[in-house]
């Protein structure tokens, strides 16, 4: 068990800066989610941590101990990879084993080790098969037990769910989370999904061109992004944005999305946004979850507005309903039952509570 | 066939499934054709051999059918098999080619692995050259290196020319360009995630050569060793070069130049001697033709 800290790590290749200085302390026991789009560089920030890539400047610490200079098999840790990187001679034993037989660790102790991790992943009766007569999701599992084995410091996982479909994905996500609420080894884990970051994560770190755009639990950055790009990335649908103008008006600010439409700013906000009044580039976001179709009780802060759904697609709990607002595609999310249908104009409800507004320029929301 | 029998046997049904199956046939039917007239022409040569093996003489210079036997006899091969000299050049090939597989696998492997492996600088420029080198015909090696052999000669006073174990050090110029060659391919297909999980494992350059790499690129390694050991079994210009007298010869220079005599031409004796000179690769290839084709044909496609 140990902590992780990166000091304003740096990694170039060649000329091209692929992370350029994070700053991170993961506690003990944490399972951090390093989640972002391709080429972000978590990725890569990964790989340094596990010794696999050179670091251009800045420190890696686990423990104690700085480990710049460390080669992998020194530093304590366990790597799952995306294509679980079995060994296709071996079998599911001599797999799990490999490592502690390189350390010359006794026949019984690897016994002992190997049984125990298979029996937390559910794979005892696979031990003599080998790789290629294993599923997918059963492949993954021989990879984190051939992690677990080692008894690490830390955890590494690089997008580990990616190869798998869709069900099996969200099965072995329950399945990460169950171990690692049994060995509560430190797990910092690669994803692009960022519902699997959400639902995995005691913190999500997401980055963005190499660097870190905000780092929190789940829920926080989803209610309260620090930037657009984290507004967007977290959530699905992917929070709307319009372009909009905050304008005086009497009895507070007002937001003109253009195409007609006009929202009160709410009292407890005007405060805050006040400094922007005549500002340019300003964006209005609100996810698709905060628009919805008119009820007959509104609350303080819901806002009615009429729009024409242009595609309404029934997801059977819920459905969702585009529509254009000043040329800009809007998504919400209705009641099934509330009679959605293409090009008949629909009664909406949006909650200001739970605006967001963004500095376009910056990136920063305000 | 049986696919083309079955496309025959089935009813007439929808036309365009019709369709589909007459382009089958039509395929298959033009693949036999290819398939048929390589056979005729690769398997004419050692059937004609087989059939004059089984000639006497006599039989051979007679004005008959050439694709006939008359009077079929094993003497040819009787004699080869019992011949001290004969016997003494399969030894002397079969030593040499073993010896050369051997020494080329300890080359080529480690190298092939170095250079795919190991990125160090220059690594792709040299593995390029160790193809390069494999371009380069025996016809222009063997003059230079007799040169060398005459240094080594005047300098050192050890005499190279005319002993059978100098092959072993000259047969590895042919094998071991081409079988690097065949096993960075072969490396460099291997998912690199496998060598880190053994980085991350523990293992050291050796171990994960020895642990991981030469046991998961084994069909490699066998087609690896099947070419090294065809090269040296089969190779005529440095024996024929480089060896003289006939207790130093391997076999496709001692069936040469030994079974030649002057202008008369013992051709039962010849064909003999290289169908049972042909044995034992055909032999090698029987065993590990199913690895020979996966370790051709690795890498090719993805998983």
């Amino acid at each position: 068990m140990a902590q992780v800290k990166l000091r304003n790590l740096v990694k170039h290749y060649d000329a091209t800066p692929a992370v350029r200085g994070i700053d991170l302390d993961i506690p003990d026991k944490e399972f951090v989610v390093l989640v972002g789009p391709s080429g972000c560089g978590k990725t890569t920030t990964l790989r340094m941590i596990a010794g696999l890539e050179d670091i251009t400047s800045g420190d890696v610490v686990i423990g104690d101990a700085v480990v710049n200079d460390v080669p992998p098999k020194d530093r304590n840790i366990a790597m799952v990879f995306q294509n679980y990187a079995l060994y296709p001679h071996m079998s599911v034993y001599e797999n799990m084993s490999f490592g502690l037989r390189l350390k010359k660790v006794a026949k019984e102790e690897i016994a002992r080790r190997v049984a125990n991790a298979a029996r937390i992943l559910s794979i005892t009766e696979l031990l003599e098969r080998k790789p290629k007569q294993l599923s997918g999701g059963q492949r993954q599992r021989v990879a984190m037990g051939r992690a677990i084995v080692r008894d690490p410091k830390v955890f590494l996982f690089d997008e580990p769910l990616s190869n798998l479909d869709a069900k099996l994905r969200v099965q072995m996500r329950t399945e990460i989370k169950k171990v690692h609420q049994k060995v509560r080894t430190t797990t910092v884990y690669v994803t692009h999904d960022q519902v699997e970051a959400m639902t995995l994560a005691d913190r999500v770190v997401v980055m963005n061109a190499g660097r870190i755009e905000q780092v929190g639990a789940p829920n926080d950055l989803y209610h309260s992004p620090a930037t657009k790009f984290v507004a967007g990335f977290i959530g699905s649908p992917a929070m709307n944005f319009i372009p909009c103008g905050l304008e005086e008006a009497a009895g507070g600010l007002r937001l003109n999305l253009g195409g007609g439409i006009a929202f009160p700013v709410p009292q407890e906000r005007s405060q805050r946004y006040r400094p922007r009044l005549g500002g340019k580039r300003l964006l209005f976001g609100m996810r698709p979850e905060d628009i919805f179709e008119q009820r007959p009780h509104m609350e303080p802060g819901q806002h009615p507005f009429e729009a024409v759904p242009e595609v309404v697609e029934p997801l059977g709990m819920e459905t969702l309903v585009f529509f254009t607002v000043g040329g800009v595609e809007i998504c919400a999310r209705v009641n099934p039952g509330c009679g959605a249908r293409p090009g008949a104009p629909l009664k909406l409800v949006a909650d200001l509570r739970h605006m967001h507004l963004i500095d376009d320029e910056s990136g920063l929301v305000l | 066939m049986a696919s083309v029998a079955g496309a025959d046997a089935a009813p007439a049904g929808v036309i365009a499934q019709g369709s589909m199956r007459r382009d089958r046939r039509r395929a298959l039917y033009w693949s036999y054709f290819f398939l048929i007239l390589f056979v005729v022409f690769f398997l004419t040569p050692p059937l004609y051999m087989f059939i004059t093996s089984l000639k006497s003489s006599a039989e051979v210079g007679a004005i008959t059918n050439p694709w006939w036997v008359y009077d079929p006899s094993l003497d040819n091969y009787v004699s080869l098999l019992t011949s001290e000299q004969y016997l003494t050049f399969f030894r002397n090939s079969a030593a040499v080619s073993v010896i050369v597989v051997v020494i080329t696998m300890l080359i080529s492997v480690p190298a092939a692995f170095a250079l795919a492996r190991m990125k160090f600088w220059g690594s792709t420029t040299l593995a390029t050259g160790v193809f390069l080198t494999y371009l380069i015909p025996e016809t222009l090696l063997f003059i230079p290196l007799f040169k060398i052999f005459a240094f080594v000669n005047d300098n050192f006073g050890i005499s190279l020319i005319n002993h059978w174990w100098v092959l072993i050090f000259i047969y590895p110029t042919l094998t071991v360009p081409f079988c690097t060659w065949i096993m960075i391919g072969y490396f460099a297909s291997i998912p690199k995630e496998l060598d880190e999980a053994a980085l991350i494992d523990g293992a050291g350059y050796f171990q994960m050569l020895t642990k991981i790499f030469i046991p998961v690129a084994l069909p490699g390694i066998i087609a690896a060793t099947i070419f090294a050991f065809t090269v040296s079994w089969a190779d005529f210009l440095y024996p024929m070069a480089f060896t003289t007298s006939a207790d130093q010869m391997v076999l496709p220079a001692g069936i040469v130049s030994t079974l030649i005599k002057g202008d008369v031409y013992n051709w039962g004796q010849i064909m003999a001697a290289c169908l049972l000179g042909a044995a034992p690769p055909l032999i090698i290839y029987a065993f590990l033709m199913d690895y020979y084709i996966a370790g051709l044909t690795a890498g090719a496609t993805k998983g």
